[in-house]
């Protein structure tokens, strides 16, 4: 068959290869001109395009994140510092997987299944090119290993850097807070590439999160030649970092050190004034987190442990707690109530109480009659509920307000609970109903509706002291003298003289002298009823721990020329005098004699089991222990209650609890505190 | 004959080919020397030397009679051919694609000699046939048949690159033997028809290579990575180049293949525009050069077979600076002769031998007639 029927031959097929052939040259010489358009293309009209490009592979800009300023007490001794470590990181857009990563990681630096949690939380929650930390702190062994083993570990960036240390650990914690890397959301609000580099932390929580700017400085840059696999070539260009600013604190750094340690097992909080000037001397709330531990990237466990703790480890108290403030609102009242023209040397006779219509308002003795020293000094309920209800709780609120209850004071705190200072207008606004005697009654002896802070009692505290409206301040910094208080010296010496009866002439904290030759301190103790309690029964041994009442205690010292003044609170104490007071001697005496205060502490500290750290890695390994048990992993242990409150946090709970409401933040919130807000309602009357 | 210095039997040497050969591949040396940071090790000494023991294969291959490769056309077709056939079991035994047959000494790529083969072939087969019987359906399914054999083959590797040259090449002589052009209008339009059907008949990864050559951008850090630092390693030479070792692109390892399909990048990075318009210009001389013997040579066969590996070089060339500069998809075919490597260097020697053995039977054809 034929396809068709020219005739070919040689001779027609040779002219026609020819033709072909030279249409086939023709072709390639327009293909050949192309390339070289393209080329020309790229080479000539896109040079500057590719230029850039080139240059920007080339050249790799590293910053070099500044060095955190110091946080240093006002002696300037460091509470947090910097100190310089080897470090892994992971930068998970350059991990391949992370199953094939972590093995080599483990062997070589030793991870426990804690760490690897963590890092597989961390690694999923972070945004592809944000450094996950696998080890801080690493030994010079283990970082040169890590190097060898670099080229079969894509993603995989050893460092040097800083790391955050804080010498003090818990005792410090809820003060300046701890460091942590920027999270996703921060990184998208601002877009700062410092947030994103490697070793780069930001403050989050207390001080560290509020003056964050202040002590961040300024990143250095890197301007380095790298090859495609991120090796360092040369380096060109270098701009230094520049350190960030120190933070001067007025914090006492041994004293809050102590204060913190002499807490002990118990859930409380120590805050002390200089009262003649504001100076916030210590705020020590416990128990704590260990902040060195945070800010290395604090792994689920040890998070599950302190969120689960009814000790409420994440809570700065100090600022954040809300208590009744009981009796300790007792010298506040004797002088609101000499300011509305009582005699203080009226005496009022205390038969166990007061009968106010058809209700009898217990006190705790029979003090027969009883003058307002006397009544500050056995801190008589029926002389204030006389008093009182004579002039009028709406008067004695003003006086409250004037010493800072209630009030707002701006702080370098992430979160503060202001409390409550109640009256006939704020009733109505809130309950829609009108005043009643009996809620003057038990606001009056710093119950009911009223609620404070362990700051705002240690303020209150150092503004009786000194008669002085001194403002809180806890960045040190020029001096600022305060101006007096309108209260009368003669009315400000009544109530001194109560409350140097108290601990000095036989009153509720007669135990808590201190141990000292020529100083002596006034105080006055405050027991604050938790629950609804019937009859005379009190919230004393009997109950579980979370129902027992708390124990206060305000002082100041020396009774002559008062120049510290202090709050202790201790949550479920049973009563000022027996768990506060004895605190408040010892930090006082710190002041004074810390050798003879240090001490006591430690032969406390041999029954508590060893010192803060001591107690807290041993409750971590409990709590470990007990975790793997729960799992199958390991046969049962047993607990140890060291402090007896354990057992009781079991109980069931349908009694309605009066002081700080807020919930344990544990699960949800990034920082260990809640912002919750004031004014809880539901306090309880008696 | 000309007198002179120089001895008659090296002026009578083919220069007008040898002499771009040697550029391409002295210049090949030199961007090798540099791509491997200024070290002779491990490429450019190699390929220097591979080159002088290619280059005297070629000059001895270009002794052989015309004849000769006339007579090892089908033979040597046919052995490349079950070549290709054991490489496939032998790929297929170890479950991945090998291309290779290692011989001890030589890793042999029967693939990359199949390039020629089918040259050699298709020239025989119209060179066998009458000049009357090329308008018979013969004179098509027979050649086509040949050349889908051995594509397919190479297609099952999988090496789409080496498959396509293959076509490409036999296709050529077809048309240069003088088919209707109407067949070839018509194959046009078939393939482009085929292109869906071909599209979903595609490996993941040929599919891949495909979608990123429209769109290099869309994954500058995956398999488009290849192409776009490419473009920027040229785009940066400018029309001087950075400079002889200067390349940052390839010297800091952007440019992913610096040394073997991507050396003409590398290349240009450094010589910039004059050095890559040199480089085409060499391959253009030798493509005219074998363009020139086929149309002096006096028999069908020498002319079929040298214009044959005259395109077949000019494919290899010209694809794979498309590929580079981002006009045509990451085939993985190197640049010959200029690439690191052993395999395409030892192809473009073999068709130089060929055409310089038709340049001197049709020179001596010349004389006795």
């Amino acid at each position: 068959m034929r396809l068709s029927q020219a005739n070919v031959t040689e001779a027609s097929q040779r002219f026609s290869f020819t033709r072909r052939s030279l249409l086939m040259s023709a072709a390639q010489l327009g293909v050949g001109g192309a390339l070289i358009a393209r080329a020309a293309w790229l080479a000539i009209a896109q040079n500057d395009k590719y230029t850039l490009l080139s240059e920007s592979n080339r050249v790799q800009l590293t910053l070099i994140p500044p060095r955190r300023g110091w946080i240093v007490d006002r002696h300037g001794q460091p509470l947090a510092k910097n100190r310089s470590d080897f470090r892994v990181d992971l930068i998970p857009d350059r991990v391949p997987s992370l199953d094939a990563v972590l093995p080599p990681l483990i062997e070589t630096l030793g991870l426990t299944a804690d760490d690897v949690q963590r890092i597989r939380t961390d690694f999923e929650k972070a945004a592809g090119f944000q450094p996950v930390q696998v080890a801080e702190k690493l030994e010079w062994e283990q970082f040169a290993a890590i190097n060898l083993r670099l080229p079969e570990l894509p993603g995989v960036v050893p460092a040097r850097g800083l790391s955050r240390d804080y010498p003090e650990g818990a005792a410090v914690a809820h003060l300046v807070g701890y460091v942590g890397s920027a999270s996703a959301d921060q990184y998208k609000e601002s877009h700062d590439p410092l947030l994103i580099t490697p070793g780069f932390k930001v403050g989050k929580d207390g001080l560290e999160k509020t003056m964050d700017l202040h002590m961040r400085g300024k990143a250095g840059a890197q301007r380095s030649e790298v090859t495609a696999r991120g090796k360092l070539v040369r380096e060109l260009a270098k701009r230094p970092d520049v350190s960030g600013n120190t933070l001067k604190l007025t914090i006492e750094g041994g004293l809050q050190a102590y204060a913190s340690r002499r807490l002990g097992m118990e859930s409380g909080s120590v805050v002390v004034f200089d009262c003649q000037n504001g100076d916030i001397l210590t705020m020590a709330s416990m128990p704590a987190y260990d902040p060195n531990s945070f800010s290395d990237g604090i792994s689920h466990d040890e998070w599950d442990m302190l969120s689960k703790n009814d000790h409420l480890p994440l809570m700065n108290k100090s600022l954040q707690a809300l208590y009744p403030p009981g009796s300790t609102v007792k010298p506040m009242a004797a002088l609101a109530i000499q300011r509305h023209g009582i005699d203080p040397h009226e005496t009022i006779y205390c038969n166990g109480g007061y009968r106010l219509g058809n209700r009898f308002f217990r006190c705790l003795g029979r003090h027969g009659s009883v003058d307002m020293p006397t009544a500050l000094m056995k801190s008589c309920n029926t002389y204030f509920y006389a008093m009182g209800h004579r002039i009028g709780y709406d008067k004695i609120a003003v006086v409250a307000r004037e010493f800072g209850l209630g009030q707002e004071f701006t702080l370098p705190f992430p979160s503060q609970r202001y409390g409550t200072v109640p009256d006939s207008a704020w009733k109505m606004r809130k309950y829609k109903q009108a005043w009643s005697q009996s809620d003057t009654l038990n606001a009056t002896i710093g119950q009911g509706y009223l609620l404070t802070s362990p700051f705002q009692l240690a303020l209150m505290a150092a503004r009786i002291a000194s008669g002085k409206a001194i403002i809180p301040r806890v960045i040190n910094g020029p001096l600022v003298t305060p101006p007096r208080l309108n209260i009368p010296p003669e009315h400000l010496a009544v109530v001194h003289d109560g409350m140097n009866r108290v601990v000095n002439m036989g009153g509720t904290a007669a135990r808590s002298r201190l141990p000292l030759d020529n100083v002596t301190m006034a105080g006055k103790t405050g027991t604050a009823q938790v629950r609804r309690i019937a009859g005379s029964q009190r919230g004393g041994d009997a109950m579980p721990w979370k129902y027992r009442d708390h124990g206060l205690f305000v002082c100041f010292a020396p009774v002559e020329n008062p120049r510290f003044a202090a709050a202790v609170v201790i949550d479920h104490g049973m009563g000022g005098s027996r768990a506060a007071a004895p605190v408040a001697k010892d930090v006082l005496t710190y002041i004074y004699d810390p050798a003879k205060a240090m001490d006591s502490l430690l032969a406390l500290e041999k029954n508590w089991g060893g010192t803060i750290k001591e107690r807290m890695d041993r409750e971590a390994a409990l709590y470990r222990a007990n975790k793997a048990f729960e799992n199958g992993e390991i046969p049962p242990i047993v607990p140890i209650p060291a402090s007896g409150n354990t057992a009781d946090g079991n109980s069931a709970a349908t009694v309605k609890i009066t002081a700080h409401a807020a919930p344990a933040p544990a699960s949800t919130a990034a920082t260990p505190v809640a912002n919750a807000p004031s004014n809880p309602a539901g306090t309880v009357q008696p | 004959m000309r007198g002179g210095i120089i001895p008659a039997p090296i002026m009578n040497l083919p220069w007008r080919l040898l002499l771009p050969v040697m550029f391409i591949a002295g210049f090949g040396c030199v961007v090798l020397y540099s791509a491997a940071g200024g070290h002779v090790r491990p490429w450019a000494f190699s390929q220097g030397l591979r080159f002088v023991v290619f280059l005297g294969l070629a000059l001895f291959l270009g002794r052989i009679k015309q004849d000769s490769w006339k007579a090892i056309a089908f033979p040597a077709y046919g052995i490349i051919c079950v070549l290709l056939l054991i490489v496939e079991l032998f790929g297929a035994v170890k479950g991945g694609s090998q291309r290779w047959i290692d011989l001890g000494f030589i890793r042999l790529q029967p693939s990359e000699l199949m390039k020629i083969a089918i040259v050699l072939a298709i020239s025989r087969f119209y060179d066998i046939m009458p000049a009357g019987e090329i308008r018979r359906w013969n004179a098509i399914w027979i050649p086509l048949v040949m050349i889908l054999l051995p594509a397919g083959l190479v297609l099952l590797q999988p090496d789409l690159g080496t498959a396509t040259m293959i076509i490409a090449g036999g296709i050529t002589v077809m048309f240069l033997a003088g088919l209707p052009l109407r067949l070839f209008i018509g194959g046009g339009v078939a393939v482009l028809a085929a292109l869906p059907i071909l599209w979903f008949s595609m490996h993941d990864y040929q599919r891949n290579r495909v979608l990123i050559f429209l769109d290099p951008e869309s994954d500058p850090l995956g398999t488009g990575y290849h192409i776009s630092q490419s473009k920027i390693a040229i785009g940066s030479g400018g029309f001087f180049g950075k400079g002889f070792l200067n390349g940052s692109q390839s010297h800091l390892d952007y440019l992913p293949e610096g040394h073997t399909d991507f050396v003409f990048a590398t290349m240009a990075e450094e010589w910039g525009l004059v050095g890559a318009t040199l480089l085409i210009a060499a391959y253009f001389m030798i493509v005219r050069y074998a363009m020139q013997v086929a149309n002096r040579s006096q028999d069908k066969f020498g002319r079929l077979l040298a214009s044959g590996l005259g395109c077949t070089i000019f494919y290899y060339f010209s694809v794979n600076i498309m590929m580079v500069m981002g006009m045509a998809p990451v085939v993985g075919i190197p640049l010959p002769m200029f690439s690191f490597g052993g395999s395409a260097l030892m192809t473009l020697m073999i068709c130089f031998g060929m055409l310089m053995s038709i340049d001197r039977a049709s020179r001596r054809s010349g004389q006795f007639i």
